[in-house]
């Protein structure tokens, strides 16, 4: 029974799969030279592409041809290695943006929470430290719990597969935030540092899951 | 029961995997750009291309994301004119007092047609592609 109803979701997978690889746009091998230098990444030449040129935006449309290019905003702020190829926390840190705490009211002024949770990592990649401060800078807490976290040291699962699939950090980075290709902005804090109470800690989401 | 998990993530996992490839939609579009294409093709009119990343300059995430209302969704908020026009939404800025007002319809609709609602550049869609790789 279980069988029979595995074995036909994935006939079901594999027909989908046949299905939308026959539907992939066949490149057109007489339109352009095969053996370009990057053939799989972006090169950095196509990074930050005006409107007119980035494919979705309709570049007959009068409103495109109105709007700024990236690379123009991005010329005074620090760069950074992926996403917008744009380092925000120091941006801000440094004023070169000011961006406004409240919609009409410029001067209005955050609640800036500084508490860094240290989350042990599995294997070999250095610990995650997630620090309160540069999202509060942001976010509101709001944003955060209790959804995608309760706030508790240690009671959230977290790991790399959920984070790519759009979940737990991955609700922000590899979408607006930083992406996931920056591993070293969130696996900071070499093995073994970590204190006492983020073992314990990381010891936790055992009990936590059950809910 | 430790298999049927394994065999169900197995399952799930090449859906998944179909569903990105089915999907996939290739453009190099800057990062965080989301297009709201729930009512646009249908009303015969463009669909909308929001720039996160000149948003980001002038306001916090917590502006839109918490005063405002915005989902964390692309598609997820059930935005449409009339709710715009009576301040909600876009409609909270583009009211031509913080922002240039509803007026300006092209440089809202400016996607090209039929541009399905995403969010561009997320690591969804490259998953199978890295970079988002030329055409
Ligand atoms: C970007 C998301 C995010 C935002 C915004 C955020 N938090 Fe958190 N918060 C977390 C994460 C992640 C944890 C750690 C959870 C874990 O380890 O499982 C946490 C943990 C906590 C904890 C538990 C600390 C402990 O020692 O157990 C408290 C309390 C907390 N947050 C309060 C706040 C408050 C107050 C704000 C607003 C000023 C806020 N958070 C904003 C993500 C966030
Ligand atoms: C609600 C959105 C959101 C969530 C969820 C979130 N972040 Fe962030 N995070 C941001 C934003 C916005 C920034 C500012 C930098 C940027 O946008 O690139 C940031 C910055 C950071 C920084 C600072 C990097 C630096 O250069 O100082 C770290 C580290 C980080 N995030 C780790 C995490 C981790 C780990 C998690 C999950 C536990 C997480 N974030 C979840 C939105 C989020
Ligand atoms: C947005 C922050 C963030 C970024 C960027 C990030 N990671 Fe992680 N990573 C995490 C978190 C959170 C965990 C789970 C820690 C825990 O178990 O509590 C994790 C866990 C891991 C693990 C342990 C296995 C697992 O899934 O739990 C590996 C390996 C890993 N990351 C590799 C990487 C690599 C390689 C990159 C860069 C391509 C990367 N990470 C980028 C936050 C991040
Ligand atoms: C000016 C308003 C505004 C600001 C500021 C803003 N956003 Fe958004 N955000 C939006 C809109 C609009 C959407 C799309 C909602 C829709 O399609 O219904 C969105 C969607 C999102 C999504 C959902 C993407 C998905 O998975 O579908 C994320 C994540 C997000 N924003 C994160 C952020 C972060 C992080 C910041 C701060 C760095 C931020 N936003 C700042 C308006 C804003
Ligand atoms: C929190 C306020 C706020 C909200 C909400 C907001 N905007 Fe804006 N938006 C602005 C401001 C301020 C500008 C700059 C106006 C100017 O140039 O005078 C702007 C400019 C723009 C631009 C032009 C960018 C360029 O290249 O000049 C577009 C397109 C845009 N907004 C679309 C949207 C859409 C679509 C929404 C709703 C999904 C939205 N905005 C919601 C404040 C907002
Ligand atoms: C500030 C940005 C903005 C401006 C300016 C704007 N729109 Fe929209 N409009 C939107 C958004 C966002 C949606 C929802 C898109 C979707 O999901 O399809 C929308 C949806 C629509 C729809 C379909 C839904 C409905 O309400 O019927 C029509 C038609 C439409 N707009 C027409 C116009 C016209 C005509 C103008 C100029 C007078 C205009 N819009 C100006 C943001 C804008």
């Amino acid at each position: 029974m279980v069988r029979s109803k595995f074995l036909a979701s994935l006939i079901f997978s594999l027909v989908i799969i046949a299905l939308s690889v026959a539907w992939m746009p066949v490149p057109d091998a007489s339109a352009a030279d095969p053996n370009t230098f990057n053939r799989l990444m972006k090169p950095p030449s196509k990074r930050n592409p005006p409107p007119t040129q980035d494919g979705i935006h309709d570049p007959g449309s009068i409103g495109t041809q109105g709007l700024q290019t990236p690379r123009e905003a991005f010329k005074p702020l620090p760069q950074g290695q992926s996403g917008n190829y744009v380092d925000w926390v120091k941006a801000f840190d440094a004023k070169k943006i000011q961006p406004r705490f409240d919609s009409k009211d410029p001067k209005a002024k955050p609640v800036i929470m500084d508490l860094t949770i240290v989350r042990q990592v599995k294997g070999s990649m250095p610990d995650v430290i997630f620090p309160h401060k540069q999202h509060t800078e942001w976010l509101d807490c709001s944003n955060c719990h209790p959804v995608p976290f309760v706030p508790q040291k240690g009671a959230n699962q977290m790991s790399m597969a959920s984070i790519m699939l759009g979940e737990s950090c991955g609700v922000c980075h590899g979408k607006v935030a930083f992406p996931v290709a920056d591993c070293r902005r969130c696996h900071t804090e070499a093995k073994g540092k970590a204190t006492k109470t983020s073992a314990k800690a990381a010891a936790k989401p055992a009990v936590s899951k059950k809910k | 029961m430790a298999l049927t998990l394994c065999k169900r993530i197995m399952v799930l996992g090449l859906t998944i995997v179909s569903l990105v490839l089915l999907t996939q939609n290739v453009s190099h579009a800057e990062y965080g750009d989301v297009v709201m294409n729930k009512y646009s093709d249908d009303s015969g009119i463009r669909p909308v291309v929001f720039p996160h990343w000149f948003h980001r300059i002038r306001f916090r995430c917590k502006v839109c994301h918490a005063d405002l209302g915005f989902k964390f969704k692309a598609g997820g908020n059930d935005i449409n004119m009339l709710k715009i026009i009576d301040g909600e939404y876009c409609g909270a800025c583009h009211n031509g007092d913080i922002a240039w007002s509803v007026e300006n319809c092209d440089l809202c609709h400016s996607a090209k047609p039929k541009t399905p609602t995403q969010v561009h550049e997320s690591t969804l869609q490259k998953l199978i592609r890295p970079a988002g790789a030329p055409k």
